[in-house]
């Protein structure tokens, strides 16, 4: 049961949310995790300024429940479930982000110039981490889903509008990577 | 009890997205630079096995755990919102190196500063809605 504690591979990661797309179809629910966010606007009172919030929120429930055993699921994985949480990413992304002032890629599960508590005391950071939310959040509705909804669920059940919607996530991605990271970093 | 299914699946999901690395910011980039397998090993083998259980599942008519229909709802056509709306959202995906479910695996693993990237994922998600007529669809 040594290989629990190791890094997944991809053969055991794929499957596994192969599995959880099986479960979620079994017990009558799809996959999406994007619609928490709209769920927890209509929450928050969304609904009595715009219209499309206004839906019954509590049909969404299961879903927000999904997401606290994500939660949860995170905590039990890094406490319990890994000896070593760095992430051995290639060499050759190694010495990329190295050069983008990334200086614990390879030595790290996130970079902590972004994702460390600290970071938050420094404005860049706090304006990137304000800004990736805010495009995760309107791409992924406008686009009607995100990489569980479209990516796994969609491209499953062979829908064209996923499809072009994942291609719009790698358009998306590529240009941030190749062209905006290094005007940002 | 389906209130802890719920949980369960989550819980496994959880555990899936910190194990893979699908939640580390790290991998996120390395896929979009394709320096690495990994990311589309995946996404590849989730999708592999997703096509035939679907497959089988419409071909056999499986009922669910609980003896319903289980439906699969269609997109509805359209051109502009999924590919601009995913340009966007794949913008944001690489800069925070988090898609919607990871970034929650990642409260729970301590990442505190990921507090920030899901509130404003909620206001992006808000200022869509205040848009939603607005824009191409």
């Amino acid at each position: 049961m040594n290989w629990i504690y190791e890094p997944w591979p991809w053969y055991i990661s794929g499957p596994m949310i192969a599995l959880i797309l099986f479960l979620l179809l079994m017990v009558g629910k799809n996959f999406g995790m994007s619609s928490n966010l709209r769920t927890l606007c209509t929450i928050c009172g969304a609904d009595k300024k715009v219209d499309f919030f206004k839906f019954d929120w509590q049909t969404q429930k299961w879903n927000l429940i999904v997401v606290i055993g994500t939660i949860i699921g995170g905590f039990i994985a890094s406490n319990f479930l890994s000896t070593d949480t760095t992430v051995a990413i290639s060499q050759e992304t190694i010495s990329d982000l190295k050069n983008l002032g990334f200086n614990d890629a390879g030595n790290a599960y996130l970079p902590s110039n972004l994702f460390d508590l600290n970071a938050l005391t420094n404005v860049k950071s706090l304006i990137i981490l304000i800004v990736s939310g805010l495009l995760v959040g309107f791409g992924t509705r406008y686009a009607g889903g995100c990489t569980s909804g479209h990516a796994i669920s969609g491209l499953s059940n062979l829908q064209v509008p996923s499809l072009i919607a994942v291609i719009g996530f790698f358009i998306g991605g590529i240009i941030m990577i190749h062209f905006l990271f290094p005007l940002l970093f | 009890m389906r209130t802890l299914i719920y949980l369960i699946i989550g819980i496994l999901f959880g555990i899936t997205m910190f194990k893979s690395e699908a939640a580390s910011w790290f991998r996120i980039y390395e896929m979009f630079k394709f320096q690495s397998f990994h990311m589309y090993g995946i996404i590849g083998s989730a999708l592999s096995i997703g096509i035939i259980m679907v497959q089988l599942i419409k071909r056999f008519n499986v009922k669910s755990f609980y003896g319903e229909k289980i439906n699969f709802p269609p997109k509805n056509r359209s051109f502009y919102r999924y590919m601009i709306g995913g340009i966007i959202f794949g913008l944001g995906w690489a800069l925070a190196g988090a898609c919607p479910g990871p970034m929650f695996t990642l409260i729970g693993v301590g990442f505190l500063p990921m507090v920030i990237v899901i509130i404003a994922a909620i206001l992006g998600t808000y200022i869509y809605g205040l848009l939603q007529k607005k824009l191409p669809h």
